[in-house]
């Protein structure tokens, strides 16, 4: 069945319009979560020596929190441009495993959809669109659209707000920005607690991430901590779990 | 054009080959094994799980509690008010103590 007669079929059920605003329901909470980061950012960007400008085009451009605070610390410092580049990439590199994962979930979106799907594949927007998968329900683009558009639009001009008067925050860790995104990302992996296999991939993700943050170093541990995830799931997979394939 | 502009850019241009490079390395095979069908339904907690652990681990008693708070508001509430109740708790213990 192509993508149009498909959308015909679901299109008597949900209109693309009210399909982007159920998206976008979803989407207002992840932007005030983010909005503390998206401001941070822009503070941090502007004391490190960038311009309003620039601040505001690595938000638009990037548009992944963690990478662009690991980019902007190291241009602080005198270090090579080619290292922040690898930087940036390296804590981006996750996404590669997103980007397998969700491509099973969107792969009817045409080519021009898609490149824009991918272009916004963050971590919330990966977990909202896996949870709305593992209910059943079908990925539009209206509907992913709709999660992204409140998230972006706000995460650039949380980079303008925060270089404009970033000055006014004075001590970030009275505020406890340090832990907001670990609890914001407990968030996330406590909304998959339903999945098979959940605990043990969690405990071993946990266990070996640590490990490599400590004796390896940031960001290896990402990777490594979640390929042992990874392995804890398949290893654990028994014939009679295996979700059908078609 | 900057320094900066340029670095940037291929800041930009990396990170969204990480987007799209995963769905284009398993696009290229018909059928997905069931052993990956596994392994990319683990995906959501295994990476997540990373960015949580290490913090976890380094933080003071402080942010431990409220991570634990956090947590267990998670299990009845959805997360907005799971980040909003986290965010309370350690934004009152670094004012008070």
């Amino acid at each position: 069945m192509d993508q149009q007669t498909h959308q015909h079929l679901q299109g008597g059920v949900v209109s693309p319009s009210a399909q982007f605003w159920e998206g976008f329901a979803r989407g207002v909470p992840i932007m005030i979560a983010s909005a503390p980061f998206g401001l941070l950012f822009g503070a941090l960007a502007i004391d490190n020596g960038f311009t309003l400008s620039e601040t505001v085009l690595m938000s638009a451009a990037v548009y992944g929190g963690a990478s662009q605070m690991v980019g902007i610390e190291l241009f602080g410092q005198n270090i090579p441009a080619w290292l922040i580049i690898f930087s940036i990439f390296a804590v981006n590199f996750r996404h590669v495993l997103y980007s397998a994962a969700v491509g099973r979930r969107i792969g009817h979106f045409r080519p021009l959809q898609s490149l824009l799907s991918f272009f916004v594949l963050t971590d919330p927007q990966f977990a909202e669109t896996e949870r709305r998968a593992e209910a059943g329900r079908q990925i539009t683009f209206a509907w992913y659209i709709g999660v992204a558009a409140p998230i972006y639009v706000m995460w650039v001009v949380e980079a303008w707000i925060g270089a404009l008067f970033g000055n006014l925050i004075s001590d970030p860790h009275a505020l406890g920005i340090d832990m907001l995104l670990p609890i914001y990302f407990l968030g996330l992996v406590m909304g998959f607690r339903k999945r098979n296999h959940w605990a043990p991939v969690v405990a071993a993700s946990a266990i070996v991430s640590i490990a490599a943050y400590t004796f390896i170093g940031s960001p290896w541990h990402v990777g490594i901590g979640a390929l042992a995830g990874i392995l804890t799931a398949v290893i654990l997979a028994k014939p009679d779990d295996r979700p059908e394939v078609e | 054009m900057s320094d900066t502009f340029w670095i940037i850019v291929a800041g930009a241009v990396l990170t969204f080959l990480t987007r799209i490079g995963g769905h284009l390395v398993l696009s290229r095979f018909e059928r997905v094994h069931p052993r990956v069908e596994v392994a990319l339904n683990a995906v959501p907690a295994a990476v997540l799980t990373t960015l949580v652990a290490p913090a976890a681990a380094n933080a003071d008693w402080r942010g431990l509690l409220a991570l634990a708070i956090a947590g267990l508001v998670s299990l009845r509430f959805n997360a907005l008010t799971m980040f909003v109740a986290g965010a309370a708790v350690i934004i009152v213990l670094r004012q008070i103590s």
